[in-house]
């Protein structure tokens, strides 16, 4: 057995982190640009890095995902990335002619020190980049935060290289989302498509990332958010958030830049966060709900009370990352769960964990940065054992050992499909969401039910 | 036209019409799409089979997070390698140093874990912050009582090429340990095959048919105090010669034993790597159950691959692979399925490897050294290939272009080495190019409408 190693005695590890419940902050940044229409992530350091981060995408969503290195040697992170940045330019625009290059740097640029600011103002100054072509970038140290850090980062670089206020207001809400699967940027986009609002969304990997099959290979798929929206949105109305720590930056820049009014809200998922969303939304575009929500919301709620018997007081674990975990938690507690620990590698914050804390309540562990490993988790499963586990793929190590089920709603998912094409945020989300756990516990109950007790209507 | 960025112009060429001799061996141009991976990445997968030693990845966490269940190397006992352990580095420790925190991790993980040896990878920021890894090392090794071996492998060092140097000098320095362990007269090495699915076990149970003993396998299904014995067998048969012809090198020369380099792809490879051995034994019994087992596995085979062969015949197939005598023999096993190799590269071949290939492939095939996607996808659909033989970034690729994949790379779930792996190999070939759901592409309605419209006007 795989992890027959891990002691159930808890003690404190001072340098080692086993089984990562997070991963470096370029990934993030990289999903968050292919976002933006015909833009390519380009990878500021060695091959090595930026031929993880595809693959793991790649993995991920079962698509291809462009993105272009900076393909240091020795030389550069002796001498510094300049040349090798300015000459990516050069042949990245020659050959691939994106509208947009958006650069994440990785571990190694950072500690060398690279200047990406004043490298891609010599890449203006030198007439290096084709007019109405950007090229922007974020920093994304890998020894800060995790991904969810890395997504934050580009999605606040967005806002500073595109949102411009021009003093002419328009009549778009702009929307942020946090981290979340191109199915649940679709279902925001519905959401606010269903309310009659006109709305600004980025970064849009719906369209990118779950792109159809059409018989080509395209280098950049047709979704994304066209740059002159992203510009569009320094006049919009107003703006909302959707997930505090991976839009915070971006929406606070919004604000103070171009002086947009920001609600920061919890992602949309379940009924009381969703509530929220639509409400805000609600008064902020000065709509009206209309009846086909109120009918998605009323589906999820009818469902609920339907089979409340079955998820009500049933022990849940979660891992995954700090907005995701905030909605499913809510998501659980609307259907009556009991939230056991909560667990994100990312160092999400003093706020968050109290936050997370006063959301669960006292007797649930909540912990999150580096020692929040899946060996840590495994250590608290074998101490109290919850009925149900939501969590990336790599739980499924822990969810066989133990024979707890995993609903895998966490980055990243390797080994199922279906994450970037149904969404879990929204009420029709929180209605796959449900149906999904109630599959699960329910063949759980089939499956353990003795003979006499085995029934046909459950 | 397929546009090639001039900087790669000599790294592509197509036989028949261009003669140079492809450039490569160098880093990716700046700016591209490349498909390669790091030194640390060629440490790692080489290094990775050893199951009863930890794997500790010095640095930042992405570089432990993407190589965690990286390849699908089987143990048939222990299975540490499976986890992963990192010192995840956080900023303090990058202005300050990580050598107190490797330090600290490494007795943690050899305590908790009581592995029989320890790696620890240096990646890109240890090179640059300077930890002094083999101090710490050598400390730890002196205060446990195992192994505890650097792997210098950051990133920036060069190439994929060049981590697999790094790992034959860390596995190395296992060997040479057990001199009192009895080992067989008849007994090899085996270097460079790692056991995805489960071929080493194939591959060991051959030759355990013939009466050849495998003392080692280095480093599929790999155990630390098996690399201790290795010293003590007769012959090193090399299977993946990119990764591991520097190991036999060494162990040639401070152990005298010399080695081979073979193939277990395809029927003419892996009965040519039996022989081989056989030959290398000169001993009677040996090479009578040699050619016995070949005759019949070869007979076993043939009829079953010739069902596969009819709906094969004249397809087409590009092949962009890591090493490039895996590329060799690929272009050989499809011809037995009567497929044409149309586009064929390898992300570290050397000039040798490519005329080999100019050699052994029909004209106007492609060959390309380090290739991206918009050429790769480009050559596909100019050269017409029905089907592309690649790793996990290029399938996705495949399928958008409505063609049919094979992954012959870290991800693959079938055994495809042997001949049991052969006809795995034609059967996962003549599912995916004879998938119904190629009917529904866009490209393949179009060809098959111009080839009605074709056929009707010959008519
Ligand atoms: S070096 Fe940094 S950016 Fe690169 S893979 Fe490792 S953690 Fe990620
Ligand atoms: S940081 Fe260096 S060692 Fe780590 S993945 Fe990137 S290139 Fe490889």
């Amino acid at each position: 057995m795989l992890l027959r190693h891990t002691p159930k005695e808890i003690v404190e590890r001072s340098a080692l982190t086993i089984n990562p419940a997070k991963t470096c902050q370029p990934v993030g940044a990289m999903y968050a640009a292919l976002g933006i229409h015909r833009c390519l992530p380009h990878s500021h350091g060695s091959q090595g890095c930026c031929a993880y981060h595809r693959s793991a995408l790649t993995r991920h969503y079962a698509e291809p995902i462009m993105g272009s290195t900076s393909s240091f040697t020795e030389g550069a992170s002796v001498f510094g990335g300049q040349s090798n940045m300015l000459e990516s330019i050069n042949n990245i625009f020659t050959l691939y002619d994106p509208d947009i290059i958006a650069v994440n740097t990785t571990c190694l640029s950072e500690v060398i020190g690279d200047d990406l600011k004043q490298i891609i103002n010599r890449a203006i100054v030198d007439n290096k980049i084709p007019p109405g072509k950007t090229v922007m970038f974020a920093s994304t140290p890998s020894f800060k935060g995790s991904h969810v850090t890395g997504y934050a980062n580009m999605l606040t670089a967005m806002v500073q290289n595109f949102a411009e206020k021009t003093g002419a207001k328009n009549n778009y809400v702009t929307l942020l989302p946090s981290f979340i699967e191109p199915s649940d940027m679709s279902e925001i986009k519905h959401i606010a498509a269903e309310m009659g609002v006109q709305y600004i969304m980025y970064p849009d990997t719906s369209g990118v990332v779950n792109a159809p099959m059409d018989g080509k290979f395209h280098m950049y798929p047709k979704g994304g958010t066209p740059k002159e929206l992203i510009r569009a949105s320094g006049d919009s109305r107003s703006a909302i958030a959707l997930g505090r720590v991976g839009t915070f930056q971006a929406a606070q820049l919004l604000d103070t830049k171009c002086k947009v009014k920001t609600d920061i809200l919890d992602l949309p998922i379940g009924i009381t966060a969703t509530d929220a969303f639509v409400d805000t939304l609600r008064k902020t575009a000065g709509v009206t709900v209309p009846e086909s929500i109120n009918t998605e919301r009323g589906q999820l709620v009818d469902v609920l009370c339907d089979k409340a018997q079955y998820v009500y007081g049933k022990k849940v674990s979660l891992m995954g990352d700090p907005d995701t975990l905030y909605g499913l938690v809510q998501f659980c507690k609307d259907a009556g769960m009991r939230i056991l620990h909560v667990v994100t590698g990312t160092p999400a914050g003093a706020k968050w964990d109290r936050r997370m804390k006063e959301l669960t309540g006292e007797g649930t562990i909540v912990k999150s940065g580096a020692q929040a490993d899946l060996f840590y988790l495994h250590q608290l499963l074998q101490n109290d054992r919850p009925d149900l586990l939501f969590g990336n793929t790599y739980c499924k190590y822990i969810s066989r050992d133990m024979d707890i089920p995993l609903i895998r709603t966490a980055f990243p998912i390797y080994d199922r499909i279906g994450h970037s094409y149904v969404p879990i945020t929204g009420y029709r989300g929180g209605l796959n969401l449900l149906i999904k756990v109630l599959d699960i516990l329910m063949e759980r109950q089939d499956r353990d039910a003795p003979e006499e007790k085995f029934e046909l209507v459950m | 036209m397929v546009e090639i960025l001039a900087a790669r112009k000599q790294q592509v060429l197509e036989k028949g019409k261009d003669v140079f001799t492809i450039e490569c061996e160098k880093p990716s141009t700046a700016g591209s799409v490349s498909q390669r991976a790091c030194v640390f990445c060629g440490s790692r997968v080489v290094l990775y089979p050893i199951a009863d030693a930890v794997h500790l990845i010095h640095g930042p966490i992405g570089c432990a997070a993407y190589t965690w269940e990286l390849r699908g190397s089987l143990s048939s006992g222990p299975e540490l390698h499976r986890l992963s352990f990192s010192t995840d580095l956080r900023e303090n420790d990058v202005i300050y140093g990580g050598e107190k925190k490797l330090y600290a991790a490494l007795k943690e993980l050899i305590g908790a874990y009581k592995p029989n040896a320890a790696f620890v990878y240096c990646t890109c920021i240890i090179g640059l912050i300077g930890d002094d890894v083999e101090a710490v090392c050598a400390k730890v090794e002196k205060e446990v009582g195992i192994p505890v071996i650097p792997v210098h492998s950051e990133g920036f060092k060069g190439t994929k090429k060049d981590g697999y140097k790094a790992a034959c000098e860390a596995v190395f320095k296992l060997t040479g340990k057990d001199d009192i362990t009895p080992v067989p007269k008849f007994s090899i090495n085996i270097l460079g095959e790692f056991n995805l699915a489960g071929e080493t076990w194939i591959i060991k149970d051959y030759y355990k048919r013939m009466g050849v003993n495998v003392a080692s396998c280095i480093t599929g299904d790999g155990r630390v105090a098996e690399i201790g014995r290795a010293h003590r067998a007769k012959l090193n048969v090399v299977q993946c010669s990119g990764s591991m012809t520097y190991l036999a090198k060494m162990m040639e020369e401070k152990y005298g034993i010399p080695y081979i380099r073979v193939s277990y792809f395809g029927i003419e490879d892996m009965s040519k790597a039996l022989y081989d051995v056989a030959e290398f034994f000169k001993d009677d019994k040996i090479l009578d159950n040699t050619r016995e087992l070949v005759k019949s596995e070869v007979n076993k085979l043939l009829p079953k691959l010739t069902e596969y062969r009819k709906d094969l015949e004249g397809k087409k197939a590009g092949v962009y692979v890591g090493g490039s005598f895996k590329a060799f023999s690929m272009v050989k096993a499809l011809r037995h399925l009567g497929m044409e190799t149309v586009v064929v590269g390898s992300q570290t071949g050397s000039p040798e490897d490519y005329d080999y290939l100019k050699e052994i492939t029909n004209e106007g095939t492609i060959i390309l050294d380090d290739t991206n996607p918009l050429e790769l996808s480009g050559f596909i659909l100019e050269k017409g290939a029905d089907l592309l033989i690649g790793g996990v970034k290029e399938r996705p690729i495949a399928y958008k272009m409505g063609i049919g994949f094979c992954d012959h790379n870290h991800e693959r779930k079938e055994a495809l080495a042997g001949y049991d792996g052969m006809l795995n190999f034609a059967r996962e070939v003549h599912t995916s190019v004879t998938s119904p759901v190629w009917k529904y592409s866009p490209a393949r309605i179009k060809a098959a409408e111009t080839a009605r419209v074709a056929k009707e006007r010959l008519v």
